[in-house]
């Protein structure tokens, strides 16, 4: 059963109003209308069905049948007459069920996960909603463990940095770091939130779930680059895969992504399961590809090195932590660990030559300098 | 319905970047004067070429929060906002006219009032004067000190030094100052030697920027002598040669660039009822200078 609304005053003032104005109600069960010929209003939901009433009558069924009566109102007026993206937004987040079972289900807060988002809808007894958000890690944190923020736009700032204080460049890395909550955001509110947190993922989310997402292929994309970012037109098309497989993985970004190689030609790297789709490369991506696209200039050659298969193995263990980010979480004496400081500095001390060379072996023998390798790097 | 879309750069690499196109999108957004305000970067999130789908109104005003015409105005914002039809000549200037355009984006179908750049605008002359003040403390400051504006120069873009001397001749003709000069970073004038091109005791540099980053943060300090490591930090002001440099850090940070972004889009039509006076008003600050 629905849990009990109390009808204000205003809600019902605006629905009579509609009515009265000409327009038939039509919304999630609630039907109105109101015939001026004979004055009366007509009233239904799915649990009732009359007309001929007058507006005494009227008042009084729009009380009876007060969850849906504000339901209209919140999405009518509240919400009102904004983009189809914030509107689809909203809904989600409370779900499609039924008026009768979504206000069930909404009295009790219903939450939802938007990339490191949780976001709780409830329902207060005049229908209104409430929206918090805090991260999703934090889903059993007490509430007054986290740092309490009431202006939307706070979540701008919130996202700029990691959990170590590092700026994040983009948005959607699950880099979102803990400690906060919105406890009270209104509809527009927890809409502007999450856009401070996540830009755009909603229009887009929209746009694929009306069967719109434009997406632009990793060629379309390259191939408008001018510039400095024309160079990436020269990826080496498995280097486009490598790409996708280095940042656009779950573990590098929330988004899922929907763009391949071309429209014929898909990407065996993994788009991810994330909620909201990632529509073409995104700027860090475009200009990490320059940066490869240059690497991939280079022809590889044959290096003669003498290591111990340990040793081999320490290399291969050291590039796993730092790609997936675990160096942080090597403790300081687990030495155990290839990653391990003490291990690396062992590793530079027997096998890193004075001049920075790996095993002694000269990065490019034929130069006579084997030094500039070291120097080459631009950033 | 009118929205607002404030377009700029942004960082990979700088937090400090974006920061002042989210603070001159929050004053205008308090006044009102649009129906929803919103940012989208080169190389930030919402980029430009997902920001128009975030708007919800039909009637787009497109500010570039960029000092001079060049590359990004004239190739980069358009291509990616999809303004279907934008060529160049569609603003008719020599690098300092251009102001508004009217184009369909071709995703979105919203009419965009496609606006020229900020720093080419005459009121940026105001903000010069504003950062000023903000930096001495003073509003009064004038005619006892020498101004510089200091730009990039033509390497990268020859509009850019336009842009430079435009606004040292605007600052000029007020007669506030004791001494205007333009000075450059990559060629003479440079700002390294500053104190050879004033008599003033007193010198404000006002690097026309938008952002204080590696340039104004870095190179510039360094450059003039006001620190021999940029992150010892420097005084203000701070002596050098017999001479005291007040140095401001990018124009752009000052609040009343908000200010720029607001005639850019009156110019284009926007109706901004009382907007304009409202951030003149409130970016003013009565005290600064440390």
């Amino acid at each position: 059963m629905a849990p009990a609304i109390d009808l204000p005053a205003a809600q019902f003032a605006a629905l009579q109003e509609t009515v009265e104005a000409g327009t038939v109600v039509d919304h999630d069960g609630l039907s109105g209308r109101y015939d001026a010929e004979t004055d009366s209003y007509a009233f239904a939901t799915p649990e009732i069905d009359r007309n001929g009433l007058t507006e005494r009558e009227f008042h009084a069924l729009a009380s009876d049948h007060a969850a849906y009566v504000s339901n209209w109102y919140f999405w009518a007026e509240t919400v009102g007459d904004r983009g189809a993206h914030r509107v689809a937004f909203l809904r989600w987040l409370e779900g499609g069920d039924r008026v009768p079972e979504r206000y069930d289900a909404l009295q009790s807060g219903r939450d939802r996960e938007w990339g490191q988002l949780r976001i709780t809808v409830r329902l207060d007894d005049t229908g209104d909603r409430a929206y918090a958000i805090r991260h999703a890690d934090d889903a059993e944190a007490a509430a007054e463990d986290l740092t309490a923020h009431q202006d939307p736009l706070d979540a701008r700032e919130i996202g700029t940095y990691d959990e170590a204080g590092r700026y994040r460049p983009l948005r959607t890395a699950p880099s979102l770091p803990t400690g906060w909550r919105f406890p009270d955001l209104d509809a527009h509110g927890v809409y502007e939130a999450v856009e401070a947190v996540y830009p755009a993922t909603v229009a887009n989310w929209h746009r694929e779930r009306e069967g719109e997402l434009d997406v632009d292929h990793w060629r379309e994309a390259a191939a408008r680059q001018t510039g400095i970012y024309k160079a990436v037109q020269d990826l080496p098309d498995e280097a486009v895969e490598w790409v996708a497989g280095a940042c656009c993985v779950d573990s590098q970004c929330t988004k899922r992504r929907e763009w391949e190689l071309d429209s014929a030609n898909e990407l065996d790297a993994d788009g991810g399961d994330g909620i909201y789709p990632c529509r073409e490369p995104c700027s860090l991506v475009v200009a990490a590809a320059r940066k490869w696209a240059t690497l991939e200039e280079e022809e590889p050659r044959t290096y003669e090195f003498e290591l111990t298969p340990s040793e081999k193995q320490q290399l291969e263990a050291m590039i796993d932590a730092i790609a997936d980010g675990e160096v942080d979480a090597i403790r300081e004496a687990d030495v155990a660990e290839g990653a391990n400081r003490y291990r690396v500095r062992y590793l530079r001390e027997k096998r890193i030559d004075d001049a920075g060379n790996l095993a002694g072996t000269p990065t490019h023998p034929d130069a006579g300098d084997s030094t500039t390798a070291a120097d080459d790097n631009d950033d | 319905m009118q929205s607002l879309v404030i377009v700029a750069h942004g960082s990979h690499l700088n937090p400090d970047s974006a920061a002042p196109t989210h603070a001159h999108a929050d004053t205008i957004r308090e006044t009102g004067a649009f129906d929803e305000v919103r940012t989208g970067f080169w190389k930030e999130e919402p980029s430009l070429r997902n920001v128009l789908r975030t708007v919800e109104g039909d009637t787009v005003y497109v500010v570039p929060l960029f000092i001079s015409e060049g590359y990004f105005t004239e190739q980069v914002i358009p291509r990616e906002l999809r303004l279907e039809g934008w060529d160049p000549s569609e603003w008719d200037s020599e690098g300092l006219s251009a102001d508004t355009a009217v184009l369909e984006a071709g995703d979105t179908g919203q009419t965009v009032h496609y606006c020229g750049p900020v720093g080419t605008h005459e009121a940026m002359t105001d903000v010069l004067i504003r950062r000023a003040e903000s930096v001495t403390g003073d509003s009064d400051i004038g005619d006892t000190v020498g101004f510089a504006v200091v730009g990039h120069g033509t390497e990268r873009n020859a509009n850019s030094a336009k842009a430079i001397e435009y606004h040292a001749q605007r600052l000029r003709e007020t007669g506030r100052f004791a001494e205007v000069q333009a000075l450059y970073m990559d060629e003479a004038p440079e700002v390294d030697d500053v104190t050879d091109y004033f008599e003033s005791e007193d010198i404000v540099v006002v690097p026309l920027f938008i952002a204080d980053g590696f340039h104004t943060q870095e190179d510039i300090p360094e450059d003039m002598g006001l620190t021999d490591d940029y992150r010892t930090g420097y005084e203000v002001p701070a002596d050098v040669a017999g001479h005291r440099i007040w140095y401001a850090g990018a124009v752009g940070t000052e609040g009343l660039t908000a200010d720029v972004i607001l005639e850019r889009a009156a110019d284009a039509g926007a109706e901004l009822g009382d907007a304009l006076d409202v951030v003149r008003d409130r970016t003013r600050q009565p005290t600064a200078g440390d």
